[in-house]
Parts: C-alpha cells; sequence; structure tokens
C-alpha cells in the first residue's frame, strides 16, 4: 500500500500587512508559517490506512520553498516515511492548476495506490489543486471526503455536502481524495519522533513544464471594510456590559 | 461576453446557487445559457428558467444524481463545442469535485471563490480573497480564450421571474462513472436545535481546550440561549454536529449571534450573516468576522465571558 499525500505549508497573517513593490503579493516578512490544518488530517488518514494494511508507505509531497520543509517534518513526525519537495522561482504565487501540474509530474512516477490532498489550503482556499491533480493523473476522484472504506478494487467513501448531508458513493481505485477536516483524529508527534524525523529523506525536486498559469495576479489589496463593526472599547468590563445590554434590548 | 452557467440539483431540485449564478451571469453583456445535467432536464427546466436565461441546454445523462466523471465530461464537451467565454458553477461541494479538472484538462483559465467579476478590455478580471479573507486579490486570465469561475453562494441574489428561454438539446458524450452515488445519509437530529433559538452565543478555536467548553454552554443558557460552535469543534469531537453552524452545518438566524473566538471564514459566515446582530469578540482586530459584525470588540473572549457570568 503506498499512499501519497500532498501537503502545504500555508501562511498566515497577522494584523499588519504591507504589499510587494509591484503589489501583486503579500511582503513575506508579515506572514507566518504553519501545515495547512486538512493536512494534518490528510495524512493521519494515510497513516491509518498504512498500518492497517501492515505494510507499505506513506510519501509526503509539497510544492514549496525550503522553509516548506518544516511543515513536511511535522508530517514526517507524525509517521511519514519520506518526502519530495518540488520548486522553482516560477511557482512562488503559483495558480492551483499550475500546482497541480508540478504534483502530476512527481506522483505519477511514484505509482501509488492512494493520493490524498487537503480540500482547501486556509490560505488561498481554492478548493481546486486535489482534483486538478487526480485529473492529470488519470484518477478517479472524490472532493470532500469524511469517511473511507477500503474493499477489494473499489472503495466507499462518503462524501460532505452543504447542511452536513452525506453522499456515499463508491469509487473505483486507484483513486485521489480530498480529505475534509474531522475525519480522525490528528496524532500528536512526540518528542522523539520529532527527533527522528530530522533523519527522514526530503528529496528535491525541480519541475520540468508548468504549462500556461489559469490565472495571473494583477493586484492584492486590503478589501473595503463596508460599514464594519462598531467597535465596543475599555475594558472586559465595560465589553461585557455593552454586550449584556444589546443582548437584553435585542431579547425583550 | 457569453457565459454558460452549470445547474446544480440534488434529489430532483434545484439548487439555489444556480438562480445566483445566473443573476452574475448579468454582470457580463451575454447570452446565458444554462446547462441542466440530469436524468430527466426537462423536468428541471421550469426551475432554471428565470429572468436573464436566454438559452436551456438539456444534457440527458444516466445518472439521476451528481457524479463527477458525469459532469467533468459533460461540461468538457461542453466548452469544446459551444466555447463559452465564461463557465459559472458554484464555490460548492459537487464543483469541488469537477470544475477545477476540466480547467486543468483544458488548459482554461480558472478561479475559485470568487466575489466579483467583469470584462475588462478583451478579457476577464476576477475578485477573490487571500490570507484568511485579510487580503484581496484581482486576477486576470492572459491568453485564455475561455475562463471557468466558481463563485461563492449567497453572493449575488437568486434571479427571478419567469424568463423566455431557448430550449435545445446537446448530446452527451460517453462517459465512464468511476465515482458511483450509493445513498444520501442525511444529518440525525439531535436534542438541540439551533436554527430555532433567540440568542445563540457560539464559540471557535480560540476556546482552546475541550475543559473549557462546559463553562460556555453555562454561559450560554444563563444569558437565555443556546451554544452552538464553529466546525473545528466538531472536528475534535467536543459536541455533536447539531451544533455546528456553517455551510456544512446549520443556517442560523437569531436575533443575536454573539461569537467569541471564531475567526470567521467564509463556510462560517454563509451559515450565520444574516442574523440580527451579530457581535464578535476576537483577540485579532483583522479577523475577518468583525466584517459582518454589528458590534466588535478586540479583546480575550475568557476575559469578557467572566464578566458577562456577573451579569446574568
Ligand atoms: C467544504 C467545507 C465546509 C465547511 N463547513 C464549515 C461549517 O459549516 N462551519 C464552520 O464553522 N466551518 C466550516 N468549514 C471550516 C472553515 O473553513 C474554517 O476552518 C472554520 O470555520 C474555522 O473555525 P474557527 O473560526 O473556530 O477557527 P479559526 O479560524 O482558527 O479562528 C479562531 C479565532 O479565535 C481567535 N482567538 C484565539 N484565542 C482567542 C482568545 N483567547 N480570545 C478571543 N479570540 C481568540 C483567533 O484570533 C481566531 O480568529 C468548512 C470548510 C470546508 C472546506
Amino acid at each position: 500500500m503506498k499512499i501519497v499525500v500532498a501537503v502545504k505549508q500555508i501562511a498566515t497573517l497577522g494584523d499588519e500587512v504591507e504589499f510587494t513593490d509591484d503589489e501583486r503579493a503579500v511582503d513575506p516578512d508579515f506572514l507566518d508559517y504553519a501545515l495547512n490544518d486538512w493536512d494534518s488530517f490528510s495524512t493521519e488518514e494515510a497513516l491509518q490506512i498504512r498500518d492497517r494494511s501492515g505494510e507499505g508507505e506513506v510519501v509526503v509531497v509539497s510544492v514549496g520553498d525550503e522553509d516548506a520543509e518544516e511543515a513536511m517534518r511535522r508530517c514526517l513526525a507524525m509517521g511519514a516515511d519520506r518526502g519530495i519537495r518540488i520548486w522553482s522561482d516560477a511557482l512562488d504565487g503559483a495558480d492551483p492548476i499550475t500546482v497541480a501540474r508540478a504534483l502530476a509530474e512527481v506522483i505519477r512516477r511514484e505509482g501509488p495506490d492512494f493520493v490524498f490532498a487537503g480540500v482547501q489550503s486556509a490560505d488561498s482556499v481554492q478548493a481546486a489543486t486535489g482534483v486538478a491533480l487526480a485529473e492529470l493523473l488519470g484518477l478517479p476522484r472524490v472532493a470532500v471526503v469524511t469517511k473511507i472504506e477500503l474493499g477489494d478494487g473499489k472503495a466507499v467513501v462518503d462524501r460532505e455536502l452543504e447542511g452536513g448531508i452525506v453522499d456515499r458513493t463508491e469509487v473505483d481505485v486507484p483513486a485521489l481524495f480530498t480529505i475534509q477536516t474531522g475525519i480522525n483524529e490528528p496524532r500528536y508527534a512526540t518528542l522523539r519522533a520529532i527527533k527522528q524525523a530530522e533523519q527522514k529523506e526530503i528529496e528535491v525536486v525541480e519541475p520540468s513544464d508548468l504549462g500556461e498559469p489559469a490565472y495571473r495576479v494583477r493586484r492584492m489589496y486590503v478589501p473595503e471594510k463596508g460599514a464594519g463593526a462598531e467597535m465596543l472599547d475599555g475594558s472586559a468590563e465595560n465589553v461585557a456590559q455593552r454586550i449584556a445590554e444589546i443582548v437584553k434590548e435585542r431579547l425583550k | 461576453m457569453s457565459v454558460l452557467v452549470i445547474t446544480e440539483h440534488i434529489r430532483g431540485e434545484v439548487r439555489d446557487i444556480t438562480r445566483e449564478l445566473v443573476t452574475a451571469a448579468q454582470d457580463l453583456d451575454g447570452p446565458v445559457a444554462v446547462a441542466v445535467i440530469a436524468k430527466d432536464p426537462s423536468a428541471l427546466a421550469d426551475a432554471v428558467n428565470v429572468s436573464g436565461v436566454d438559452e436551456i441546454v438539456n444534457v440527458a445523462v444516466e445518472q439521476e444524481e451528481f457524479e463527477n466523471d458525469v459532469y467533468a465530461g459533460v461540461v468538457e464537451a461542453l466548452a469544446k463545442e459551444r466555447e463559452p467565454d465564461v463557465t459559472l458553477t458554484g464555490f460548492t461541494v459537487n464543483s469541488m469535485g469537477f470544475a477545477p479538472a476540466v480547467a486543468a484538462r483544458l488548459g482554461l483559465g480558472f478561479a475559485s471563490d470568487v466575489l466579483s467579476f467583469r470584462q475588462d478590455g478583451d478579457g476577464l478580471v476576477a475578485e477573490r480573497s487571500f490570507y484568511g479573507a485579510k487580503v484581496n486579490a484581482e486576477v486576470e486570465f492572459p491568453g485564455k480564450a475561455q475562463v471557468v469561475l466558481m463563485l461563492r453562494a449567497t453572493s449575488w441574489a437568486p434571479a427571478e421571474g419567469s424568463g423566455n428561454a431557448t430550449v435545445s438539446d446537446f448530446q452527451a458524450p460517453q462517459i465512464e462513472s468511476r465515482a458511483r452515488h450509493l445513498e444520501f445519509v442525511d444529518v440525525e437530529q439531535g436534542d438541540v436545535d439551533i436554527t430555532t433559538a433567540d440568542f445563540l452565543l457560539s464559540v471557535g478555536r480560540g476556546i482552546g481546550e475541550k475543559e473549557n467548553l462546559a463553562q460556555f454552554e453555562e454561559l450560554a443558557e444563563k444569558m437565555g440561549g443556546v451554544l452552538s460552535v464553529s466546525r473545528p469543534i466538531v472536528d475534535s469531537g467536543w459536541v455533536p454536529n447539531v451544533r455546528q453552524v456553517g455551510q456544512s452545518g446549520k443556517t442560523v438566524k437569531p436575533k443575536v449571534y454573539l461569537a467569541l473566538g471564531i475567526s470567521g471564514a467564509v463556510q462560517h459566515l454563509a451559515g450565520m450573516k444574516t442574523s440580527g446582530t451579530i457581535i464578535a469578540v476576537n483577540t485579532d482586530a483583522e479577523a475577518p468576522i468583525f466584517n459582518v459584525a454589528h458590534y466588535g470588540a478586540v479583546a480575550d473572549l475568557f476575559d469578557v465571558a467572566e464578566e458577562l457570568e456577573k451579569l446574568f
């Protein structure tokens, strides 16, 4: 059983932001980094399937610069076997289909039984990379999966729709699933595992053909706030008093 | 610019998003065609024959319900033969299963969770958010004759009225569906119904630990309301999903919605943004929840909760 998991190091903004001179991106000095939430669930799911099958390998693949290895090391510390990092400067701020092309080239070569990706990344919310990747790999796919049961030559998965309705779906395998949060309880890596993960291999690959981008960012900006909220200032006591007044008044 | 809208339907009902897409399509100069991919498309025709639709394209397929290979195959064939300048889908779970695939296969322009779009010279410009909705971007599609846009739900009002669209048939290609619908499983009804409460005290990941949850459930009750939560609280298994507000949970519209430690992600806002009065407490002054809130406080939720305890 070989499972490839596509993971991403996401970037988060605090309460301040500045843009690069061409205004096409956020100045990296204002960003913090973390493993995408969805990807700890997809990694966990892959590890559980590997361990139940008793053999095989979980390979984490990521598109990112050297800093992204921190997120990959977290997956390796959870128990993934090895990593492949894909990078070239052309991938900086790339659209999800370009990212999928970069991933496809490497994953095709691995010939996995399953490919997992997160439903979306918290910093870009495109929900597109995984399904585009499946298409490029020629794999059946299901998006937004909350349960996986493996059978012979088939899998039955739950796909969670709006309102929480589940669409139970039978899928031919090999297949790609985009994994939704809550599908499992991602494990915490022990200190020992974190140390050991430093020894695990991360191969670095440069993509050969990225094709034409699906979009190009023209400019980034801080959105208008609209009317905005009336801000309640002062101590926690003052804030609570105002909230209590508003609640009591509105519930009259 | 010609527009092709892909209809979304489930259990024989056209979903609201489709009529929202029709409204959005009016932002371009048209014409607007609506494709209905179903076992019996004509049964859904009335629901999509709304004001602003020029043509309804019926595509009969074997499957009653959505299957991603079927939609990908049909939309790909439509893109090749009809060459719409812009194809619109919702930013919905179904469309996540095929729209990116079609764009990847045909090398089309693509953007998802789109908030607005417009024609700009010969090209198209779409607006979407990045970094937890703290930054917006305009994206363009250089060199792309066709663009697929997945639009955010409830951003346009659903089109109404009855239209007088012409109806045509489109022959679906041969498609092998590799991911097949078996059955729908509905959400179990719990013993609480957050959709009928006048006051919801809603907590998110900001509460940190499971141990902290009980205090907010008590506070909610003390204040005369009901506890609801964001998705991560359900994902962690701390409360059942009947209390979840948002796209994959419940849509609520209480008189007052008090959000403690909830950032205001799109999928959360989808479930509560029409509440009567929204009050948000968050330590992050730039949290997007403040964009929909009527009242906001940049404060630690535990400090505010402690003070609220004393007032009820
Ligand atoms: C298909 C799909 C469906 C989804 N459906 C839903 C849904 O139905 N409902 C839903 O909620 N989400 C849903 N999500 C998930 C959604 O994208 C977000 O991940 C989620 O809403 C984030 O929850 P949160 O705001 O509690 O957590 P976070 O985004 O982590 O925010 C926590 C907030 O707490 C603040 N905070 C931290 N500590 C404190 C403190 N001491 N005092 C005050 N503030 C503090 C932080 O500043 C932050 O803003 C869905 C996602 C997908 C892909």
